[in-house]
Parts: C-alpha cells; sequence; structure tokens
C-alpha cells in the first residue's frame, strides 16, 4: 500500500529526531529535577553537567520540606483555594454558559455584548487592584475567590458545549413540565461531561498555579498559598521567614558550604512536591484536550 | 398548546420588533419574563460579576484623570485632566519600555509563533501511534507546570552553576550568570516559554488538521508529491485560517504583555532590555503606590492595544476572507 520514496524515507528519519529531540527537551528539566530532589546536597554541589541518575540517595530534602510549617500552611490553603474557587467558578460558568446558550431570549445578545466588550478592554491591574481593596477584601481569603468567578474564555467554550446538545431532548423535556434548573441539571450537564471536565481541569490548573493575586492581595503569611511560599524559596531567595523544617535543616548543617547545598536540595524537593499533584491529574483529561481548546478558539 | 409553540412566537416577534409599536415590544419583553424568569435568575450572579469586576476597574480609570489622595477618594480628589498621560510620553522610561514590549512580542511572533506549527505538523506525520501519544503527553506536561516553579527552573539552570553554563563551559566558555545579562533577556523569557507552551499551543493546529479531507491527500498522492509537498501543498493551506485567526491575536497583542513572568524573571540589572509596560505598571503602582500615574499608563497600554487588535484584523479581512469580526 505504501510506496515509500527515498525523500519519504529521509523526511520519515529526519522528523523522528526532531520530535525526539523536542520530546526529550521538554522531558529533562524535569527528570533533573527529581533526580536532584533525592541527591546527596554535597555531591550534587560539586556535580557539573547533565545528570542521568540521583547522585548518592537522601530523602533529606523531603523530611525537612514535609516538617516545614509554612510549607504545609500553604498547602492546605492551596488546597482550600483549589475546592472553594474551583466550585464558585464552576457554577458561576455553568450558569453563564446556560444562558448564553438559550436561543429564545430577549435580553440574550445584551448579555452577550456585556460579555463581549470584556474581552477586548478593561480597566487594567490599578483599578482592579483598588476595587478589591474597596470592597475590604484585601488581605481576606475572598480576594482569591470572588474577583476571579469567572474566566469569560472558559464560558464561551463551555456555552458552546452545552448548544451542542440536541435541542429535541430539551423540548421533549418541556413538554413533560420541566423547568430551566431541572433542564440545565438534568438534560444539558450529564451531556455535557467531556467539556465541563476540560474547564474544571483548566481552572484546578490556574488555582492551583496561582500566586501573584496572592501576592498582592494578602498580608499574613497564614493565608499565603503555596506558589508565594514557593515564590520565596526559588525566586527571592530568602527562606529567613520560614519557620521551623527548612531553616532547621539549612542552618542547622554545620559550615556554610553545607549550609547553602541543603538550600539547594530544598528547592528540588518543594518544586517536586508542589507539582506532583497537577502531573498525576492532566493525563486522565488529555483526551478531552483537542475539543476543548478548538471549540473555545475558533468559534468564540 | 406546549410551551414550545409560545416560545417560537415569541422569538418571530421578537424579529418583528423594529417595526412594531412600543406597546408591543413592551408586551414581548413580558411575554419573554414570564417564560424565562428562571434563565435570568441564572443569569443575575453572572451579570452581576460582570459589572462589578469588568466594568467597576473601568470606572475606575477615572482615577488617571486625578491626582489620588486616598483619603479623597476618586471623585474629589483634583482633577488634573491629561497631566498624568503628558508625564508618560515624557517619562525618561518611555523610549524603553515602549521598545522592550515591542520586541519581547517581536521574538515571540519569530520564534515563538511558528514553534506550534511545526510541531504540529511534524506530529500529523507520524504513522506509529503510540510514538505520537507519548510525545504529545511529554510535550503538554511543561504548560502544566506553575510560572513560579518554571521561573524558579530558569533560575537554576541559568545560574553560573547551572546545567546551561555546564554546557559553556564543555564548550570552551566562561560561566557568566545568564539571568543578570541584560542581552540574554529576551531569548531566556522567549525561549523558556516556547518550551512551556509548545506542546499545548498545537493542540488546536492538530486539531484543525485533523479537519482536513483524507481525499486531498490521497488526490495529492495520486499526482506523485511525496511527504513533504503534500504537507506543503496540503496540510498547510489548509490550516491557513486557523494560523491567520491566531496571528491577528498574536499581532493584536504587540504592545500587551504578562507581567507576571517579567515580574518573576526581571531585575534591576537587566530592567534595560526586560522592564515592560505592565512590569512599569505594577512597580510604580503596586509598589510605588503611584495609583493615577501607572492607571494612565495602563490606559494608554489598553487602548493602544485595541487599536493594533483592531488594525490586524481590518488588514486580515482585506488580505483574506479570514478575520475575528
Amino acid at each position: 500500500m505504501l510506496h515509500k520514496t527515498v525523500g519519504d524515507r529521509i523526511f520519515n528519519v529526519v522528523n523522528y529526531i526532531l520530535l525526539s529531540f523536542i520530546t526529550f527537551a521538554c522531558l529533562y528539566p524535569v527528570l533533573y529535577v527529581i533526580f536532584a530532589s533525592v541527591s546527596d546536597p554535597i555531591q550534587l554541589q560539586a556535580h557539573r553537567g547533565f545528570l542521568y541518575k540521583p547522585l548518592g540517595f537522601t530523602l533529606a530534602g523531603y523530611k525537612a520540606v514535609f516538617k516545614d510549617s509554612d510549607i504545609m500552611t500553604g498547602y492546605a490553603n492551596t488546597i482550600f483555594y483549589v475546592v472553594v474557587g474551583v466550585a464558585v467558578n464552576m457554577v458561576f460558568t455553568i450558569l453563564g454558559a446556560y444562558v448564553l446558550s438559550r436561543k429564545n431570549l430577549f435580553w440574550k445578545k445584551a448579555i452577550m455584548i456585556i460579555v463581549t466588550i470584556t474581552m477586548f478592554f478593561g480597566g487594567g491591574l490599578i483599578p482592579f487592584y483598588l476595587l478589591v481593596k474597596n470592597l475590604g477584601m484585601e488581605n481576606t481569603r475572598l480576594a482569591l475567590i470572588i474577583p476571579y468567578a469567572l474566566n469569560t474564555w472558559n464560558m464561551i467554550i463551555m456555552r458552546t458545549g452545552f448548544e451542542s446538545v440536541p435541542g429535541e431532548l430539551e423540548e421533549a423535556a418541556k413538554v413533560d413540565g420541566a423547568d430551566h434548573f431541572f433542564i440545565l441539571t438534568r438534560v444539558i450537564l450529564p451531556l455535557s461531561k467531556a467539556v465541563c471536565a476540560v474547564i474544571l481541569l483548566y481552572y484546578v490548573v490556574g488555582a492551583w498555579n496561582s500566586w501573584f493575586p496572592a501576592m498582592i492581595f494578602l498580608r499574613e503569611r497564614q493565608k499565603f498559598p503555596l506558589q508565594l511560599m514557593l515564590r520565596e524559596i526559588l525566586i527571592t531567595n530568602d527562606t529567613s521567614q520560614m519557620q521551623q523544617g527548612i531553616s532547621m535543616t539549612v542552618s542547622g548543617s554545620g559550615q556554610f558550604g553545607e549550609t547553602t547545598a541543603y538550600r539547594e536540595l530544598i528547592k528540588y524537593t518543594t518544586i517536586v512536591i508542589s507539582t506532583v499533584p497537577i502531573m498525576c491529574f492532566y493525563p486522565f483529561i488529555q483526551k478531552y484536550f483537542v475539543k476543548g481548546v478548538y471549540v473555545g478558539s475558533l468559534k468564540g | 398548546m406546549s410551551l414550545t409553540g409560545t416560545e417560537r412566537q415569541l422569538n418571530k416577534e421578537a424579529a418583528a420588533i423594529t417595526v412594531k409599536t412600543r406597546r408591543k415590544v413592551l408586551e414581548v419583553i413580558k411575554k419573554d419574563f414570564k417564560h424565562n424568569w428562571k434563565v435570568y435568575l441564572m443569569a443575575l450572579p453572572v451579570v452581576a460579576f460582570y459589572i462589578i469586576f469588568c466594568y467597576g476597574p473601568m470606572w475606575g480609570l477615572s482615577i488617571a484623570f486625578v491626582d489620588f489622595k486616598p483619603r479623597l477618594g476618586i471623585l474629589k480628589s483634583p482633577f488634573v485632566g491629561l497631566k498624568h498621560f503628558k508625564n508618560f510620553v515624557t517619562d525618561p522610561y518611555f523610549g524603553r519600555l515602549v521598545t522592550n514590549t515591542f520586541m519581547l512580542n517581536l521574538w515571540g511572533l519569530v520564534f515563538g509563533f511558528p514553534a506550534p506549527i511545526i510541531l504540529a505538523l511534524s506530529l500529523n506525520e507520524v504513522v506509529n501511534k503510540r510514538f505520537k501519544r507519548t510525545v504529545q503527553t511529554i510535550t503538554y506536561m511543561p504548560h502544566f507546570i506553575s510560572l513560579v516553579v518554571v521561573c524558579g527552573l530558569i533560575r537554576i539552570f541559568c545560574g553560573s552553576d547551572g546545567l546551561l553554563n555546564d554546557i559553556i563551559a564543555m564548550f570552551g566558555g566562561e560561566r557568566t550568570p545568564l539571568l543578570a545579562n541584560a542581552n540574554l533577556f529576551r531569548p531566556i523569557y522567549t525561549f523558556s516559554g516556547i518550551w512551556q507552551n509548545v506542546g499545548w499551543d498545537s493542540i488546536i493546529y492538530l486539531a484543525a488538521i485533523s479537519n482536513v479531507s483524507p481525499e486531498l491527500y490521497e488526490s495529492a498522492t495520486i499526482d506523485g508529491a511525496g511527504r513533504f509537498r503534500r504537507m506543503w501543498h496540503v496540510t498547510i493551506p489548509s490550516i491557513a485560517p486557523t494560523i491567520t485567526i491566531l496571528l491577528i491575536f498574536a499581532i493584536g497583542g504587540m504592545l500587551g504583555s504578562a507581567h507576571e513572568k517579567i515580574i518573576l524573571l526581571y531585575n534591576p540589572v537587566t530592567y534595560e532590555k526586560a522592564d515592560v509596560i505592565a512590569s512599569y505598571v505594577y512597580r510604580r503602582g503596586l509598589q510605588e503606590f503611584d495609583y493615577s500615574y501607572s492607571a494612565a499608563v495602563g490606559l494608554i497600554s489598553s487602548v493602544v492595544n485595541f487599536v493594533f487588535l483592531w488594525c490586524a484584523n481590518a488588514a486580515a479581512r482585506k488580505m483574506s476572507e479570514t478575520s475575528l469580526w
């Protein structure tokens, strides 16, 4: 069936090499971090070049991180923000998508205009910050949830998903006397599991990885999400505020050289423990990605 | 009579309102509300969200026209007209900010934009399903890593003891902290962005490619086209509309930028190449509390962005049949 010419074969080989290289480039930094996170910190510090396997083996970094009350507080806070925030996101998005998927609605066009304008123009960072502050939400957990209750793109994607539910099913339900709440929860939602899964994933990933709103709105450390604690460890390189676990391991490790070695080790372990949950989550929903992304981008 | 019959009637009436009298319109609105009040009940929180959190800040932009005094509030602070806008245009950093924002986007357009297209085309030529699935899963992965972690990784790998310097040293180069070199900021920013998003961004092109009719490939094969020429003459023209739309978005955003990654990566040493309008707004506004001035800068940038998007769209409409509106 396939008559391969020489040109086609060369093309094929080049193609496989290119893809293998891209895949390696995407994977290797992650592998490096995993190897480094269980390596002996002193050996790791002395090591130069690529890592092909862990150097020695120690779980000291993980032990320090799990003992650290700041990291654990951050973890618990992030779980709270993800669970509550995403629940709010889903309710708002589903309601909005249902409204915009109605066909016979006098004010639909007006609502659509209200929504569309915000996709092209916004007030910007400073007025948004001042608004949230004036609403009294500064330094409250609400500031990370209510002002981010809805993402317009996600709502449009979900609307397109809802529109693909056959109209006859709704008509039939209506004849039987079903109201809109019944149609939404018993007809539309059960038939839109794929699009709901994709949107859920988008919101979960967004909430898990979010740090900027927390940085500008929160003042107290016990409300900080994990990403903000990570920022101190990875970006500002400041573990002085950290309590117990990390700073004890870092400063209790003796000479200056060892201190920096442990500091490096802890960077790798915190990266691993903060990233693992999302990494375990996304491959399950991967088969729906194409649908979600495609629908959202071209039919918006 | 079923509800649907009434609704169909309602629809007809709604279409004809332009010629009907005002009374008729009121009647339609009443009827619509009677049938759909539960939908409007659902719309209430959503519309409230938009009005408060999207239109509220637009109203709040009025702060850009006053000298904001927290004790007086926006309305009672002295009105200064366009003072802040003039100050921005004559700001010593104005040229640098505009250039940096533009250049960073240009790098993204030149290197970042084609990357997912190439990946998608390349993936499309893979026959082995398992290999294809593996490549996809792995290249999607970086998209799910948080920005804080990605920037942490960049710091680790770009440090003077980092992996990139190890490679440079292997080839006899000198070890330098790469993030402290302003000239390297654009490549580091751009290529780490490609690393993070090339797989994810290729999804949309793969979806577009999967809609290409197999008959086109068959007839091309019969005409003697090899794999490369099939890709060039069939696949690429077929996904051109998708490319155009995404290009409009990319060009439309030429003077905008996400501040989050910049804030995590830059430092005063690299400001000369790394500081963009959005990061300047953040610094002046939220670190130096110069609310009025930074709101004015933000307003200029969103207006300019909107104009850019509009022009890109108009150009696309003139040159091809694809446009956003």
